[in-house]
């Protein structure tokens, strides 16, 4: 009852002057990653005193990271790696969902069980591994050593295979009265019913795949097998007069994602929270 | 009837394989192979490796390198989880009611999901710059300082998780029925009264789950260093996965490995903590 007392005007003022100040939060950061891409270095730093605002604005910034800090060939790259772990990704995980939600086979408990447990075995704890085992395949600096290892992941499975649970039985018993077989069942009715599941689960693994940056870092010693985000690690060294240019690439390199998350918002927000909340 | 339960053996396991080829190769043959590279030493070149048993599990355990790796891989941790979902709580609680053009600042503190983590790097390399970064100072945030590099570190793993953390909290605050909130306010309970009693009791599931994933994301830190500090100054930023990855040469593959089973160790026992702390909160919930 007290809160009556507030006018409501006051109170939504009050929510407002909150929610920009969070916003600032968080948006800081970003700001200043745009000044310092835009302005002229040495003029920012040395001669104006790092003011909060763009200096000496040089537009040409981003045409120099695709032809100074070879951003095209690294775009080239990690478009390629994203697009084949994603579709790879798609096609094991279908694929084994479908075994666990439609098929009877032995020991199908077991097997779902060891699939699930690779979710304990990240890529850091077998790293040394994999990375001997990729050199022994004579794979470093090449495609299928970025891609082949992430072709399958039990995040996938457990997601789709969540998603075909949820159609019901008598769809598949009309399907079989059709005479559907496996193949036509999952490639009919099983997909298109269970899209809002794979869609999050495909914005899901762009994000991780367009991210990931441990492995390509240890399986790729070649500047010319930079992705995007190796790539960036030169920002750390490079000189002053030149920070500028990796900076703006930092930008171009979050820019697909900011379009994914602008347009499939949606599925992101289905994806993440799978599992976190319940019902 | 046999030749059909055959067949769909047949197609489970068809169907299976890809999966299983890769889990195969690259999730299970890789533990086991830890394990065993663990048990020996090799020389220089890699060519040669010689049988040395625990003995280098108990030695590279309790040494001094698994140690520092260990406790700072936990300073990042502490200093990301609780302040990550508390940022979390208080994003999501501010961005959930109807106000016009509360979208626009729900879009804004999802925002930091685009940012993976080099690119958060190179934002914060902007703002952490010795002498002219805007956060870079003498008493907290100073990436030259021994003593406090592991700050500004952490200060990018905060940010970078603002965006999911708010995601997940707000979706849970969204699951809380409004029935029960009703029930509160006719009950004469205040906001806060409300929001203490009623709101996070419900959505603790929540924030454990939030708390497992910041964590487990706080074990595997690794880019943000590798791009801001290298693991400097003076080591104070190698994390046990900086360590990991910096162990590859053959003469050091047999600790690498050790410390690679010890970081699976803590991180299941972590999760396994952590998933036993939330079905007792819920049965208490219930």
């Amino acid at each position: 009852m007290r809160t009556d007392s507030v006018p409501r005007w006051a109170r939504n003022t009050g929510w407002y002057v909150l929610l920009t100040l969070l916003a600032t939060v968080v948006l800081f950061p970003i700001w200043m990653t745009i000044v310092r891409a835009l302005s002229n270095p040495i003029t920012w730093s040395f001669d104006r005193g790092q003011p909060p605002y763009p200096v000496d604005i040089e537009w040409d910034v981003f045409s120099r990271a695709f032809d100074e800090a070879s951003f095209g060939r690294q775009l080239a790259l990690s478009g390629a790696v994203t697009v084949i772990i994603v579709v790879g990704q798609l096609v094991t995980s279908v694929l084994a969902a479908y075994a666990f939600a439609f098929v009877e086979f032995p020991f199908k408990r077991i097997m779902f069980a060891i699939a699930m447990a690779t979710l304990m075995l990240p890529i850091e704890v077998t790293l040394v591994a994999n990375s001997r085992t990729i050199r022994e395949l004579g794979w470093t600096n090449s495609v299928e050593g970025l891609t082949v290892p992430f072709l399958a992941t039990a995040l996938g499975i457990f997601l789709v295979r969540q998603g075909f649970r949820g159609i019901h039985p008598d769809l598949r018993d009309a399907a079989a009265l059709d005479g559907y077989g496996h193949l036509r069942f999952l490639w009919r009715v099983a997909i298109p019913v269970t899209r809002p599941v794979i869609a999050a689960f495909t914005v899901l693994s762009f994000l991780a795949a367009w991210n990931s940056y441990l492995w390509p870092r240890a399986i790729t010693d070649d500047a010319d097998w930079n992705t995007i985000q190796i790539g960036l690690r030169a920002v750390g060294n490079s000189t002053a007069d030149q920070l500028n240019v990796g900076v703006a690439a930092a930008l171009l390199a979050a820019l697909p994602v900011l379009l994914v998350l602008i347009f499939f918002q949606r599925h992101i927000v289905r994806g993440l929270t799978a599992g976190a909340v319940k019902g | 009837m046999k030749s059909s339960r055959a067949r769909q053996a047949l197609a489970g396991y068809g169907l299976l394989a890809p999966a299983l080829i890769v889990f195969t190769t690259f999730s299970f043959y890789p533990l086991w192979r830890v394990i065993w590279l663990g048990l020996h030493e090799q020389n220089r070149t890699g060519t040669r490796q010689r049988w040395v048993g625990v003995d280098q599990y108990t030695d590279v355990l309790t040494g001094e390198e698994f140690r520092d790796g260990l406790w700072i891989t936990a300073q990042f941790v502490l200093l990301t989880v609780p302040i990550g979902v508390a940022m979390g709580i208080l994003l999501a609680v501010a961005a959930n009611r109807r106000l016009r053009g509360i979208k626009a600042f729900q879009v804004i503190f999802s925002s930091t999901i685009a940012s993976s983590t080099a690119v958060t790097a190179v934002v914060f390399f902007v703002l952490l710059e010795p002498s002219i970064g805007y956060l870079s100072n003498p008493w907290i945030f100073d990436l030259l300082d021994p003593d406090r590099a592991i700050f500004a570190v952490a200060l990018t793993g905060v940010w970078q998780n603002l965006g999911l953390t708010f995601i997940i909290t707000l979706a849970g605050l969204q699951a809380v029925p409004d029935d029960l909130l009703e029930a509160a306010r006719l009950d004469g309970f205040g906001p806060v009264r409300t929001f203490v009693r009623v709101t996070l009791p419900m959505i603790t599931p929540t924030l454990l789950f939030l708390s497992v994933a910041l964590t487990v994301f706080g074990l595997q830190a690794f880019a943000q260093i590798d791009v801001l500090t290298g693991g400097g100054p003076a080591g104070a930023t190698e994390t046990l996965v900086y360590k990991i990855f910096s162990s590859q040469e053959p003469r050091q593959l047999g600790e690498g490995s050790v410390m690679s089973v010890g970081l699976f160790l803590v991180t299941g026992a972590v999760a396994t903590l952590q998933f036993w702390l939330l079905e007792r909160r819920v049965h208490y919930a219930n």
